[in-house]
């Protein structure tokens, strides 16, 4: 056995194949650039590529592709936001997801795991019901549950949460699903790459040349780049990126930290959250629970995690789990949030023509991912926003037309 | 455990306080127009550096202002609104 595979690691015949090209010599110019190799920069390449045939392309990455947020989230998908438009946009993501194994042809772990919104007052059960009388209307199957319902559901969780705050009801999402995070980024990247487009890791933006409010060039570290079209997708460091084109925008980054346990055996078939307690969790294909929380309490530009965090996290979940007291956090680590006022991304068009965000991901980027790329991509080539984003606009900030999304994770009801 | 020091009650535990966002100059209501009341409103810069920031320790009630470098979450100076200190942040952190 040990024999057979060491004949296989070494024999070449059954090698993996690259997933992308490694460049090193980015081209004079391209017809488009995009700044991040997350899940959002690479599959909005891959769709410029697929859907509008547009494969002159460059994605500039600074470290390794997929290893900002893309790789740094709980890895959740839904759609049971709170405004028509927010629910609209989530939908059209998990019905992408659905069918994106096989369209990158690799698996993406894509699990239906049924997603429960837990309500330990009078007033969150009220959030719940409007969210679900929201999503019944644009035709997402969400319903308020009872206590029965959880309790057959997770027959392991106290539903008096150690008597601290009872759960009266939840809102149950039946398509909430996770995924495997990397692999999202990994086969976007491949297919993008497959139809000519460029990935540069490595390769950190150091200005945009801007004339006449048009965008002309992109300065790397790997010289300059020719270019009419930008796009910023690049999750916490927005923020300095704008700065480079003199933009502003109501983003202010805090740290939103997450950790994992020790792997156990499959026994959390849902996903799992609560506002009230600050927790969301699920159970991963390896067995650990990968467990998430509200955001850090100030900005701060950094991925430094705290014992603070682990510390508020565990006793909330021994708390719903108290069996879980002896079972160990293995990882912990943060992300960088690129938080906005009303909880919904900014997408598409700025002031300056050629200079498109994908930005505001806060803490409900990685669901976005499929219909982001796909969005942004017809606004990039057809230069006009793509309907289902026009509510997302940066400018609806000084028309004081802002979305009002309470259903994003980390807002306590 | 992160610690600050709040004007009047010392150095305390940061979980006593609440970030308030960064301290902007306010244009005058009455005479600035829609579009610069939403800029002085959301508008920011935002890229890390050194900032001038409103905080409020929460037991006692105390506004304040905390000069911090959001890259490093180093506290330059905190000092109430109506007394800022008569050096400037280059001259401190020099």
């Amino acid at each position: 056995m040990a024999y057979q595979l060491l004949k296989y690691a070494l024999g070449g015949e059954y090698k993996e194949p690259r997933f992308f090209r490694d460049c090193q010599t980015p081209k004079k110019s391209y017809d488009a650039v995009i700044i991040g190799g997350g899940g959002h920069g690479l599959a909005a390449a891959y769709y410029l590529a697929k859907d509008h045939g547009i494969t002159n392309v460059a994605v500039l990455e600074k470290g390794y592709i997929g290893g900002g947020n893309t790789g740094r989230n709980t890895t959740i998908v839904r759609s049971n936001y709170l405004t028509p438009d927010g629910v609209n946009f989530y939908d059209a993501s998990v019905k992408l997801f659905e069918g994106l194994s096989t369209e990158l042809d690799i698996n993406l772990f894509y699990s239906n795991r049924g997603h429960f919104t837990l309500a330990h007052s009078e007033s969150a059960m009220r959030t719940m019901r409007w969210r679900a009388e929201v999503n019944k209307h644009v035709g997402v199957k969400s319903r308020v549950v009872g206590t029965d319902e959880i309790a057959k559901a997770c027959p392991q969780m106290d539903l008096s949460c150690s008597g601290k705050s009872p759960i009266q009801g939840a809102l149950y999402h039946e398509p909430g699903s996770i995924a495997r995070h990397d692999a999202v980024a990994w086969g976007y990247a491949r297919g993008a790459d497959s139809m000519g487009v460029e990935i540069f890791q490595n390769t950190e933006v150091q200005g945009i040349d801007i004339k006449d409010g048009k965008v002309q060039g992109v300065h790397t570290s790997r010289g300059y780049i020719l270019t009419g079209k930008v796009l910023s997708a690049v999750a916490g460091f927005t923020p300095r990126i704008c700065k480079m084109v003199d933009l502003k925008t109501p983003i202010v980054i805090h740290p939103l930290q997450a950790c994992v346990s020790e792997p156990m055996k499959p026994w959390l078939d849902t996903i799992l959250v609560s506002g009230s307690l600050h927790v969301y969790v699920s159970q991963s294909s390896r067995g650990e629970l990968v467990m998430g929380s509200s955001l850090d309490p100030y900005e701060f530009h950094s991925t430094r995690s705290t014992f603070d965090f682990v510390e508020g996290l565990t006793s909330h979940i021994v708390d719903m789990f108290p069996f879980l007291s002896n079972v160990k956090i293995v990882r912990q680590w943060a992300g960088m949030a690129d938080i906005t006022p009303d909880f919904a991304p900014i997408m598409g068009m700025t002031p300056i023509k050629g200079f498109y965000l994908d930005a505001g991901w806060g803490t409900w980027g990685f669901k976005a991912t499929p219909i982001s790329g796909k969005t942004m991509a017809h606004t990039l080539a057809n230069d006009k926003a793509h309907d289902l984003i026009h509510s997302f606009r940066l400018s609806r900030f000084e028309e004081y037309e802002l979305t009002g999304e309470k259903g994003a994770a980390s807002v306590g009801h | 455990m992160k610690l600050l020091k709040c004007p009047i009650n010392g150095t305390r535990p940061l979980s006593e306080f609440i970030f308030g966002g960064e301290w902007r100059d306010m244009p005058n209501p009455d005479t600035s127009s829609d579009l610069e009341w939403a800029s002085y409103v959301h508008y920011r810069d935002n890229a890390p550096g050194i900032k001038k920031e409103w905080w409020y320790h929460s037991p006692s009630g105390t506004w304040f202002i905390a000069e911090r470098n959001t890259l490093t979450d180093e506290v330059l100076a905190t000092y109430l609104y109506s007394n800022p200190p008569a050096t400037n942040v280059e001259e401190q952190s020099a």
